[in-house]
């Protein structure tokens, strides 16, 4: 059984859960408007949250003030960790936010090279994760790079290939092994399908959805595109010009939106 | 479940939706809904086109928010007020209370038939063996050809991709079902299919509302019609 299954059925239980991350009174501008403020949200464990907007409203800027690569103006982000117990990102020492990148986190990037070492082996890249969080066994480390390529559906006749000799989708689907390979609990994505043509983005999709739900990972997911909110996405986060302007369950919001810029882009969707 | 549980307690329910983007009209749907359903209880709602009777029960789902009023559900010993819910505990009564068949399924690219049919069990933690067994047995009794099991629903014909859709619906026993127009445009042999899987859901205690157009359906379903007007 995984673990989201396990969080939610307890109909008695569920409200005892802690939060993995709590956001207070966020703000990062960099001009009136650009950026984010106002900011407050809690993730529980197998929690998949949707960030949706335009281009400029301030998603990415969010997420890397969620995910400890950008300090905010002003605010609070405490993550829930396994090692370190109840911790605010921006009030520890930078060698715990470290730690938690390369264990507890993953950060899937829009584009793949952002986020994956072009000049080493794919093997290599899942492998690389893997030693830094204490694994030392060659042959445990090839095994596991050959299980995650397998799972992401790379042929693993390609493990000694290097990433630059992948198509844009099998580099995407490298970036999520690296990332998964350490079984994190909270995993940022940026537009993971952004850039991808549709076949490969529906691909993309199905394997994350299966990844999700198996893994139980909690998920904080920024997109454009509300088809891949509505699959992924448990609840969304509506934005607009640096304000959160809407929010609530994933179906909710877009099959019945409040805020008129919410109105607006859903019903600015192209039916087929 | 036992018997005249009180499953579903709607009190006072106001809808209206805005069109911020249209001139900012606004219509009102519900004034003041009140309904309750006891376990083992099928209502059927009616009233004319456009009249919300959609939207009553897409309210009962959470998929609408409402503007005032209480929503309670049963889950468990729980009544939860769904209207002010937190998202992840509605997620948590639907995977495992609340059913909702509507007249069109929502596909996801790649996942075979058999899958989507399976999934709703699957996610509760039940077998996977178990799950097919129960997910070939329904689509058999829908009259989806086996052929069919291993492809993506997506190119299915309306028909066929309904009745995946309903064998969905009913692959977890929930002890709340709501249907919208399940039968829609189904013959009359599998709308016949359906009415039996309705009469089993009652016969073990599930609460049922749903939306039927066809007489025939609501006759033999039916405890109580209710107009959507009067409630």
């Amino acid at each position: 059984m995984n673990t989201v299954v396990d969080l939610l059925t307890s109909a008695s239980e569920w409200q005892d859960i802690a939060p993995l991350l709590s956001v207070r009174e966020l703000n990062k501008f960099y001009a009136p408007g650009k950026g984010c403020g106002d900011i407050n949200f809690d993730l529980y464990p197998g929690e998949v949250l949707g960030i949706v907007g335009e281009s400029g409203s301030g998603k990415s800027t969010l997420l890397s003030c969620l995910s400890a690569r950008l300090t905010p103006d002003s605010g609070n982000v405490i993550y829930n960790s396994e090692q370190f117990g109840e911790m605010d990102l921006y009030a520890c020492e930078e060698s715990m936010r470290r730690v938690l990148m390369r264990s507890e986190w993953g950060i899937v990037h829009q584009h793949a090279r952002d986020g994956l070492r072009m000049n080493v082996s794919a093997g290599a890249n899942i492998g690389e994760r893997l030693m830094a969080v204490g694994e030392r066994h060659y042959g445990d480390i090839r095994a596991k790079a050959e299980e995650w390529l397998t799972a992401v559906e790379i042929d693993t006749g390609r493990i000694d290939d290097r990433p630059s000799q992948f198509s844009g989708g099998m580099q995407q689907r490298l970036q999520i092994a690296r990332n998964l390979v350490t079984h994190p609990k909270l995993v940022f994505m940026d537009e993971p399908t952004g850039g991808l043509d549709v076949s490969v983005q529906a691909k993309l999709l199905d394997l994350l959805r299966n990844l999700v739900s198996r893994l139980g990972l909690s998920v904080i997911i920024v997109t454009h595109d509300l088809a891949v909110a509505r699959l992924l996405a448990h609840r969304l986060m509506v934005m607009r010009r640096g304000e959160v302007v809407e929010t609530g369950l994933t179906d909710q919001v877009l099959d019945d939106p409040q805020h008129p810029y919410t109105q607006l882009l859903v019903s600015s969707i192209l039916q087929n | 479940m036992t018997a005249n549980q009180l499953m579903i307690d709607v009190s006072g329910v106001e809808k209206a939706f805005t069109l911020h983007n249209q001139g900012g009209a606004s219509f009102g749907v519900l004034d003041n809904a009140s309904l309750q359903v006891q376990a083992g209880e099928c209502v059927v709602l009616h009233g004319q086109s456009g009249a919300g009777k959609s939207t009553f029960l897409k309210a009962l789902y959470a998929n609408y928010s409402v503007d005032g009023g209480e929503i309670r559900l049963r889950d468990g010993e729980q009544m939860v007020e769904i209207t002010s819910a937190l998202p992840r505990r509605i997620i948590a009564l639907r995977r495992q209370a609340l059913g909702y068949v509507s007249q069109f399924l929502r596909v996801i690219p790649r996942v075979s038939t058999l899958e989507v049919v399976m999934q709703p069990l699957l996610d509760l933690g039940v077998d996977a063996a178990l799950c097919e067994a129960k997910a070939k047995h329904l689509l058999q009794r829908l009259n989806v050809p086996e052929r069919l099991w291993s492809l993506a629903p997506g190119t299915f014909s309306g028909g066929e991709q309904q009745r995946v859709n309903i064998a969905r619906g009913f692959i977890v026993d929930y002890p709340i079902l709501l249907l919208d127009e399940p039968t829609a445009s189904l013959d009359a042999a599998n709308r016949k299919v359906v009415v039996e899987l309705i009469r089993e859901a009652k016969d073990r205690g599930a609460a049922i509302v749903g939306i039927f157009h066809d007489e025939d359906v609501r006759e033999a379903v039916a405890d109580r019609l209710v107009d959507i007007k009067a409630i």
